[in-house]
């Protein structure tokens, strides 16, 4: 399914941390549906206005039946300053869905762990619900600087829920990788900064268990087309946005 | 747009509209397939190929700047025989004219790129000796007109397709660079490719760009393509395909009326998935708005 590229609504939006938004915005159940691991090109200025590209945004819920996508994301620059600012009833542009997603197909009957880093935990939670539809219930391990965020509904779609801090103010004091022990599981699905990325896929390839990680890149189109964002893998250089940014950890970090 | 009529004759063939998607900001056109109807387009420019396949420039390959785009792709693309055999077919799905742009490594890379493409689906090659993040297949063939002159005739004697050359704004003269390149056998011209530019991260003290230098797009260099397509018009008899951080119809029509054939549309894209399509329909209700019937009425009538 091509992405599309259509106006939408804001819904509902809200601040749920210093610097943490949640966008709740319209998405028709007639549009393509988008999946965990996919996201969306977001502009809520004109073409000729400043910055010149489009924030590319992971899903971080979808919910079919109130036809709504929900976006939870770090206000970082000037273009996700430009999101922070929209009130309910505006409108923005969304190019999407866009990029390959998680392979739900792939954790069917496995014991399957989700690690989180930040920000990095924004499209676990739409996996999290989409490996429960399809009959896995994962444990979670989440990783924050000073204070967790939108964590709590993750209890009702996941078994254990572990987390770690690095202010230790919540959780565990330290890092995520200290909490997880890959040879629980079968299968490691993982999403946050490139250090922690590559921290959890060395655990896990160690323990001969196979690790996803999700890519971030700077991207201008979102879509396949201009190849700003290709990273190397196994077999090539592949697009983060059209490709990835699901990857699978060894192709990308070569363990 | 009833009344309007937007198709324009490019080197023996009918293209439906004056807007085509520029090269290495439209993918194979596939992409933009669920944004917008690509049938009203001129035409689809793939991203550069080359005989060997490239997996482009290492490091940052993308800076924002105002009103503008700095990119070192550095010509990433799965080489000629794969885009014959995987993206061409796609391609001929698309409903609109297929222009292969074609960077090389060597004069022969180019040759034997070009030899290839002569017995496939693709409307017309289009010669890239302009891209600036390669030191070959590229700007190497771009700033000097004896260069460039070499490169073209070579090419010209194997290829069979209609050959646009799309040149560099860094060429030392352009007029002298367009003049060359039609004596060598163009058959048309399009400019202008990104401009030479650079950046520094602070933090780091160093260049943002492996390559120190990166391609510059985007609406900051309008003006100056302007003004080469403006001067390269008056320069030769073949058509010329402008581009340059066109963003909207009005933008169009100043290349048009400055003496273009057709125009391209590339970091608009990004700005605007739907940019080729809604600068199509700007240009056909000014047209409307102003009693023009075809651009032939209004094409070079600004030049003074």
């Amino acid at each position: 399914m091509p992405a599309i590229c259509c106006n939408t609504t804001v819904l509902e939006h809200r601040q749920v941390a210093t610097g943490i938004q949640l966008m709740t915005v319209a998405w028709p159940s007639q549009h393509p549906a988008p999946k965990a691991g996919q996201f969306f090109m977001l502009r809520c200025w004109a073409a000729n206005e400043s910055p010149v590209l489009s924030r590319p945004i992971s899903v971080h819920a979808y919910d079919r039946t109130t036809a709504t996508v929900q976006f939870l994301y770090e206000v970082r620059g000037e273009g996700t300053k430009k999101l922070a600012a929209l009130t309910e009833g505006e409108t923005l542009r969304l190019v999407g869905p866009t990029g390959n997603g998680f392979d739900l197909e792939d954790a069917k009957g496995k014991k399957v762990a989700l690690v989180g880093g930040g920000i990095g935990t924004a499209p676990l939670y739409q996996l999290a619900v989409e490996l429960n539809q399809a009959g896995t219930t994962p444990d979670y391990y989440a990783g924050f600087r000073e204070r967790a965020y939108e964590l709590d509904k993750l209890s009702s779609v996941c078994g254990k829920v572990q987390l770690a801090t690095d202010s230790g103010l919540e959780g565990v004091k330290g890092l995520v990788t200290q909490l997880l022990n890959p040879s629980d599981y079968d299968l490691v699905l993982c999403c946050g900064p490139e250090p922690m990325m590559r921290a959890v896929a060395k655990l896990c390839a160690e323990q001969g268990v196979r690790c996803v990680v999700s890519l971030e890149r700077k991207m201008a189109c979102g879509i396949g087309a201009c190849l700003g964002c290709t990273c190397h893998t196994s077999t090539g250089g592949r697009c983060v946005c059209k490709e990835g940014p699901v990857f699978d950890a060894q192709e990308v970090f070569g363990q | 747009m009833s009344g309007v009529d937007l198709r324009v004759s490019f080197l023996g063939k009918e293209l439906a509209g004056p807007v085509i998607g520029a090269s290495g900001t439209f993918g194979f056109g596939a992409e933009y397939a669920g944004m917008i109807d690509l049938r009203k387009l001129g035409g689809v420019s793939s991203k550069g190929i080359t005989l060997i396949p490239k997996y482009g420039n290492e490091g940052e390959r993308l800076l924002e700047t105002p009103s503008g785009l700095m990119n070192s792709i550095g010509l990433q693309n799965p080489g000629v025989e794969h885009f014959i055999q995987h993206e061409l077919p796609v391609m001929e799905r698309l409903g609109t004219s297929i222009w292969a742009n074609l960077g090389g490594g060597s004069i022969e890379d180019y040759e034997k790129g070009a030899e290839l493409l002569n017995d496939t689906a693709v409307d017309f090659v289009e010669l890239n000796i302009s891209c600036p993040n390669v030191k070959q297949g590229g700007i190497a063939y771009g700033i000097k007109a004896e260069s460039a002159k070499e490169v073209v005739s070579r090419v010209r004697s194997v290829c069979r397709k209609p050959l646009v050359v799309k040149l560099s704004p860094q060429a030392e003269d352009i007029c002298q660079m367009a003049v060359a390149c039609v004596e060598a056998g163009a058959d048309a011209l399009s400019l202008v490719n990104t401009f030479q530019a650079c950046a520094i991260d602070l933090e780091k003290r160093r260049p943002v760009f492996d390559n120190v230098f990166a391609g510059l797009s985007g609406p900051a260099i309008r003006p100056i393509a302007l003004r080469m397509v403006y001067q390269v018009c008056g320069a030769v008899n073949v058509p010329v395909v402008g581009l340059g951080g066109i963003l909207t119809g009005r933008d169009a029509l100043e290349f048009i009326m400055a003496g273009a054939t057709a125009v391209q549309v590339g970091t608009s894209n990004f700005m605007d998935p739907t940019a080729c399509e809604r600068i199509t329909d700007e240009i056909a209700d000014w047209m409307q708005k102003n009693g023009v019937n075809s651009l032939e009425e209004i094409r070079g009538c600004a030049r003074v």
